[in-house]
């Protein structure tokens, strides 16, 4: 990998992680991010050639229980922190075509 | 009867409440008036409920008249990072995003807490989503080092330790994700413990880095930590990574197992970077033990220097995706300039997270995108790996390693403000135990020549907390640092 500063597509990236960002955050955040990525790059510098990579502390495998229904949250717990709230339900502009 | 009640210990306060000569009233009472005193210059708080607690204190009073106490921690105030869920009560993550959640659920920890009839006060202040290590990535407000009000308390979960040093609480919840227990506990004089991956329930811990994650105390000693572990410890069916044995009882290894033990000191965090007086302390705390009869052996952790890129590649990837829940539409901050459902996402969660939640979600994106996803994520997770065997190397021949808890002592509020990767490094000794799921300890082991604090890190094998409080409280009964309180 090559070691010189790095560069970051930060519309592109920002688009994906979904923010907006200003001009100004643009300018900032890339000069920041590539100077975090640069430092980064020290790991290519290992040899990783067979080696698992771990994704957890401790190796956890699907842990089941019986399927047993009991209640949950009630709804005007979970909409009293919605945006907008009509008739129990949550309400957002439309998203389809009439 | 002592006026200055919140400075003493949980244990202390335990055994004045069962004499009674001392009420649960009265203790919180005092933690209430000493608050509402220092409170406008630490700000350690983002909301307390004195009508709420006193009710609770009570209760708490009747209990232990009738002879049914719940646990050594009925009628001990603990406060609690404003990051864990407690029903009908705000939690907002020090975020804008999040600024009017009100909790439906309570998490596993603060129940356990209040069912052992502890006292929850307040919620306190913390870096935005637990991403940093000074608080001033709050939305909300700075807070301030009761040692020094210009410098910061360390973070993210500085809220909890600046608190328990200002003595505005005596027992204090934080989360660690890469030193966000130990560094803050450090640089504020108190104890604080990341207990093993998977020891204490994450149901209700608003996630940053989910296989990172990790609750644990702050107290003013180890053996307050030990009581407050052993509440809240422990397999919990609401969290799947959560440890399935029985829980030891704490507080009796710590008053059984006094050592000698070996204990490794790795060369690797002894280098460049590491400041002179507080390398200083940390070999005086080596001494001590090698004069306690404990054998001090030199490790290496050979792919040390790895740990800072490994977890912010790890940790940034799995917020970027943790954090894609804060879209705006179910339960967050809306936009109100948005017209349809991308504009919803973007621009809610550009008014609403502040600059190092936003770098740290692109950084993740970016690391996790296309044509980067190789080279970057999943060699991380390959670094991780060979961290992790570096200390299951050293623990073939240690109990536990003696380390710095952090480089430095407190810096200046704004220091490190406008450089991202300095803060990222300030996290130098306590992240690479989140990659292998080690337990860790903070204590007090000194003061600067500017009477700021200095922190030991101790890191224990997994599931050893047992054997890391002992190894701790051993230090602690000879260096009672939890006698000194700041002047405030």
């Amino acid at each position: 990998m090559d070691t010189s500063k790095h560069k970051i597509d930060i519309d592109y990236v920002a688009q994906l992680a979904r923010i907006e960002l200003s001009d100004a955050e643009k300018v900032k955040f890339s000069g920041q991010l590539e100077n975090i990525i640069t430092y980064c790059e020290k790991i290519s510098q290992v040899n990783v050639d067979g080696i698992e990579p771990m994704s957890h502390s401790f190796p956890f495998y699907n842990v089941w229980e019986e399927d047993t229904p009991e209640s949950t949250f009630a709804v005007e717990d979970v909409l009293l922190n919605a945006p907008k709230a009509d008739e129990d339900q949550i309400v957002v502009p439309r998203v389809v075509e009439e | 009867m002592s006026n200055e009640l919140f400075f003493k210990s949980a244990a202390e306060l335990g055994e004045l409440l069962d004499k009674k000569e001392i009420s649960a009233v009265e203790l919180i009472q005092s933690v209430i008036d000493r608050t509402k005193k220092i409170e406008p210059r630490v700000q350690a708080f983002l909301a307390t409920n004195e009508e709420k607690v006193i009710a609770e204190a009570k209760a708490s009073d009747e209990r232990r008249a009738a002879g049914k106490k719940l646990s050594p921690l009925d009628g001990i105030p603990v406060a609690t990072k404003d990051i864990l869920a407690d029903k009908g009560v705000q939690l907002t993550c020090a975020s804008k995003i999040l600024k009017n959640y009100i909790s439906p659920y309570t998490s596993t920890a603060i129940e356990r807490l209040r069912d052992a009839g502890a006292i929850m006060w307040g919620r306190t202040n913390l870096d935005e989503f637990a991403m940093g290590s000074s608080v001033e990535n709050s939305a909300f407000q700075a807070t301030h080092n009761p040692w020094d009000l210009e410098r910061i308390p360390g973070g993210s979960s500085g809220g909890s330790s600046a608190a328990v040093a200002a003595g505005e609480t005596i027992i204090a919840l934080g989360s660690d994700t890469g030193g966000s227990i130990r560094q803050p506990a450090a640089l504020c004089g108190v104890v604080g413990l990341k207990p093993t991956y998977g020891l204490v329930s994450r149901y209700g811990l608003a996630a940053f880095a989910s296989s990172l994650d990790q609750i644990g105390p702050f107290a003013r000693t180890v053996k307050d930590v030990a009581s407050t572990l052993q509440i809240i410890a422990g397999h919990d069916r609401y969290d799947s990574t959560s440890f399935k044995a029985n829980i030891p009882n704490y507080t009796e290894s710590i008053e059984k197992n006094k050592g000698p033990w070996k204990l490794g000191v790795p060369k690797e965090y002894f280098g460049e970077g590491l400041n002179p007086e507080v390398r200083v302390f940390i070999e005086k705390a080596i001494d001590f033990y090698k004069q306690q009869g404990c054998e001090i052996v030199e490790v290496s952790l050979p792919n040390a220097d790895l740990a800072i890129p490994a977890y912010y590649l790890t940790a940034t990837a799995e917020a970027s995706s943790n954090l894609a829940r804060y879209d705006g539409i179910r339960y967050t901050h809306r936009s109100s300039d948005a017209t349809d459902a991308i504009d919803i996402y973007s621009k809610s969660r550009a008014e609403g997270f502040g600059d190092e939640v936003k770098r740290r979600i692109i950084l993740g994106t970016y690391v996790l995108s296309s044509g980067y996803y190789d080279a970057y994520y999943v060699r991380a997770q390959k670094v991780r790996t060979l961290i992790r065997r570096d200390f299951e190397q050293a623990f073939q021949r240690v109990d536990a390693l003696l380390t710095p808890t952090s480089p430095t002592a407190a810096f200046k509020i704004g220091e490190k403000a406008t450089d991202p990767l300095s803060m990222y490094l300030s996290d130098i000794y306590t992240i690479s135990i989140n990659l292998a799921g080690l337990p860790g300890i903070s204590i007090p082991c000194g003061f600067t020549n500017n009477n700021l604090p200095v922190g030991l890190q101790i890191i224990g094998k997994p599931y050893a907390e047992a054997q890391l409080l002992a190894i701790a409280d051993f230090f602690e009964k000879a260096h009672p640092h939890y006698t000194k309180n700041p002047s405030l």
